[in-house]
């Protein structure tokens, strides 16, 4: 009988503590809310939106919408009709009653494909007795209007949907029938710049790894007293503006600079043999190294100082020399620093913008200079979004990886 | 072993000693390599000629070979009248006209208010993320501190796309959410860190003792948590006033800050009062460092009184 009238009660009393649970759950999650809203839009929106910009660019297919369908019917081997003439030459002049500005950037995206067109276009503009038959006129005004070159360039420019900024940002380009070709030599840049700035991010990743691991040995045997003095060496450099170090680097390196002045006042190089080490990769690799090593000495550090000392000493005292206790049993301990360290160093090496941008000179632009050299001097924004959304799924990966390997709620500042 | 004074078992080498020594050489090499070029700044701010580099008269000592000079340009650069006679009136056209006083001006009240929106949403969010009940807490965590992973261009980049659509490019607003979305990954950070060591048998006790969830964490969570608080709080307004690129990319022409300020002179017309300027900031971050490990010592002094 007792049993008999527990049941529903324990029913009831799971489902109230079900209840209860969902309940601390909104109620913990609702905390989050606000902050989640604000990265989703201050963040995650911006970045899509990026991406979204690296396969979309209506710039042509806006201003002239009637062309952009007749280029698109077209097969790019027969000679252009005359319809797509006229709808090319009344819509660019009706834009620009609109607002000058739209033939321009119009101009500007068709010229990207096929240098020249600029000036082609601006004299279609200008000219006054436009009418029909329009590709007559066309001609007249410039014999390589007959060339199929300029239309090819606008038939592939016109979709609004593209993969051609993708594929430029791997070095390749589509042609106007629509097959994929790779970029010749002169052009290939992307890929280059790609592996350069992979290269120096590992060389920096290896240069804080070799300084930083006996800084974090000696931090971490030390006593508290020297091991506490010994970090602010390492936190004040971390705490300073990243410009203030990078002007720092300007100061010593540069050729008038003071390790220059030094080594010509000791005698070591004649005054007209200066060292170039501002302005190239050489500055770059120094100056990164110098700003990511921090980054790399926490981590290790803190695994250090947890790592026991019985078990080298138990190695000693087993016959091993210094150098197998250490490589045999202390290194491997300290694997999970190091990793850390690098995979941080790297991640943070590979997205470097400030530093190159300062003191790398022309040999020393990394991806993210050129992101930003084609937002700001050659407006070609679709292409920065493509470079950018390609850096960024090499990053989130590196992302992914560090919080597998490391967790990212194991991260610690200072 | 004593540091610098050891005493080497009588077994060991010769090898083994000189290892020892080699090793701290070594390693003071790499201080120096870390520290030096910080240090040699603040000299040369005292320069008297406009070289970034040590003259024959500073390396005799001579004191006609330094001067503040550059110091007073901070003040004085972009005044109407920079050689009055020092008054009232000179510090008022100093801080309405002077280049880097609208600087700083601008620094200022951006990065406070990115602080401010920065700490109280990464806090709140840190409460819920440490609650033991928060679901999907690996993807969120992940999410919240992916700004401060992905490369400051191409979030700069995004921003300017996107604000751009909404109305917030070149505006103040629009720099506020900017640096206060690159800041709260670090009040996460260290908000989190400070709540795992939070003994939460005390919100219990709280609740027991008829205080409302309100009153609970503003008398007893956040006075323990605190400490943390503020750090993520130092962090992220140090983040705040030294980010560059995302106000190359969204700010108007005048609306400079400091960095940005520094930025154009580095590319520019490249003077010493950069290097006083960061005389300035290097002296601002060892105040900083210093209230930090302040903020640290006393979590540990709170940390060992609630387990006590």
């Amino acid at each position: 009988m007792l049993s008999m009238t527990n049941i529903p009660d324990q029913k009831s009393l799971s489902r109230q503590l079900a209840v209860a649970e969902r309940r601390n759950k909104i109620k913990a999650f609702v905390l989050v809310v606000p902050l989640l809203l604000f990265v989703l839009a201050s963040f995650v929106l911006p970045i899509a939106s990026l991406v979204w910009l690296g396969g979309y660019n209506d710039t042509f297919s806006k201003a002239l919408p009637e062309t952009t369908r007749l280029l698109q019917q077209w097969d790019a081997k027969s000679p252009i009709s005359e319809e797509l003439a006229a709808s090319f030459v009344t819509e660019l002049r009706a834009a620009k009653l609109k607002d000058a500005a739209v033939p321009t950037r119009v101009a500007t995206v068709i010229n990207r494909e096929q240098a020249g067109s600029l000036s082609k276009i601006k004299q279609v503009l200008t000219a006054s007795d436009m009418a029909s038959p329009f590709k007559e006129h066309l001609i007249a005004l410039n014999d390589e209007w007959a060339k199929p070159d300029i239309w090819h360039a606008m038939k592939i420019v016109a979709p609004s949907f593209t993969p051609r900024f993708y594929l430029q940002a791997l070095d390749h380009r589509i042609t106007a029938d629509g097959t994929i070709v790779s970029e010749t030599d002169d052009n290939a840049i992307q890929i280059l710049l790609f592996s350069r700035t992979l290269m120096v991010a590992a060389i920096v990743t290896l240069l804080c790894a070799i300084l930083g691991f006996p800084i974090a040995y000696i931090m971490a045997h030390a006593e508290t007293k020297t091991s506490n003095m010994m970090l602010i060496v390492v936190l004040l450099p971390f705490w300073t503006s990243l410009l203030v170090r990078t002007t720092a680097w300007i100061a010593l390196l540069q050729q008038n600079g003071v390790i220059n002045d030094l080594l010509v006042r000791i005698g070591l190089i004649d005054n007209d043999h200066r060292l170039v080490m501002m302005y190239n990769m050489f500055a770059t690799l120094v100056a990164m190294t110098h700003v990511l090593l921090p980054f790399m000495i926490l981590p290790l550090f803190s695994v250090m100082k947890s790592i026991k000392g019985n078990l080298t000493r138990a190695a000693l005292s087993l016959g091993a020399t210094p150098w197998t206790a250490f490589w045999k049993v202390y290194f491997p301990q300290t694997i999970p620093g190091l990793g850390a360290g690098c995979l941080l160093v790297f991640i943070l090496a590979v997205g470097y913008y400030i530093t190159p941008a300062l003191v790398g000179g022309q040999s020393g632009q990394l991806i993210s200079n050129i992101i930003a050299f084609h937002m700001q001097k050659t407006l070609n924004w679709s292409l920065a979004s493509a470079i950018g959304t390609l850096l960024l799924i090499g990053v989130l990966l590196l992302y992914w990886l560090y919080n597998r390997l490391v967790g990212i709620d194991k991260m610690k500042l200072a | 072993m004593n540091f610098f004074t050891p005493n080497f078992p009588p077994y060991a080498t010769a090898f083994e000693i000189a290892w020892y020594y080699a090793f701290r050489m070594i390693c003071l090499a790499i201080f120096i390599f870390l520290i030096a070029p910080i240090l040699v700044i603040i000299p040369l701010s005292f320069n008297a000629e406009s070289f970034f580099s040590f003259t024959d008269g500073m390396l005799a000592l001579k004191p006609e070979a330094y001067s503040l000079k550059w110091y007073r340009d901070i003040f004085a650069n972009g005044m109407l009248d920079p050689n009055a006679p020092l008054s009232l009136d000179w510090l008022k056209d100093s801080w309405m006209r002077s280049q880097w006083m609208i600087a700083l001006k601008n620094s200022l009240v951006i990065g406070v208010s990115a602080t401010f929106v920065a700490t109280i949403l990464g806090t709140l969010a840190s409460v819920g993320l440490s609650r033991p009940e928060m679901p999907f807490r690996g993807l969120i965590n992940g999410i919240l501190i992916s700004p401060m992973i992905v490369p400051i261009v191409i979030t700069a980049t995004g921003m300017f796309f996107f604000f751009s659509q909404v109305g917030l490019a070149q505006t103040y607003l629009g720099l506020v959410f900017a640096h206060a979305l690159l800041g709260t990954p670090f009040v996460v950070i260290t908000v989190t860190a400070t709540l795992t060591s939070f003994d939460r048998s005390l919100l219990r006790a709280a609740a027991n003792l008829g205080a409302n969830p309100l009153t609970t964490f503003f008398k007893v969570q956040m006075p323990l948590i605190l400490p943390g608080v503020i750090s993520g709080a130092l962090f992220a307004f140090i983040t705040s006033f030294d980010e560059v690129v995302v106000v190359l990319f969204l700010a108007e022409p005048d609306q400079r800050t400091i960095p940005r300020q520094m930025w154009s002179g580095l590319r520019e017309q490249i003077s010493p009062t950069i290097l006083a300027v960061a005389t300035i900031l290097i002296l601002l971050s060892l105040v900083l460092l210093i209230s930090l490990e302040f903020t640290r010592r006393r979590m540990e002094r709170l940390k060992i009184e609630s387990f006590g």
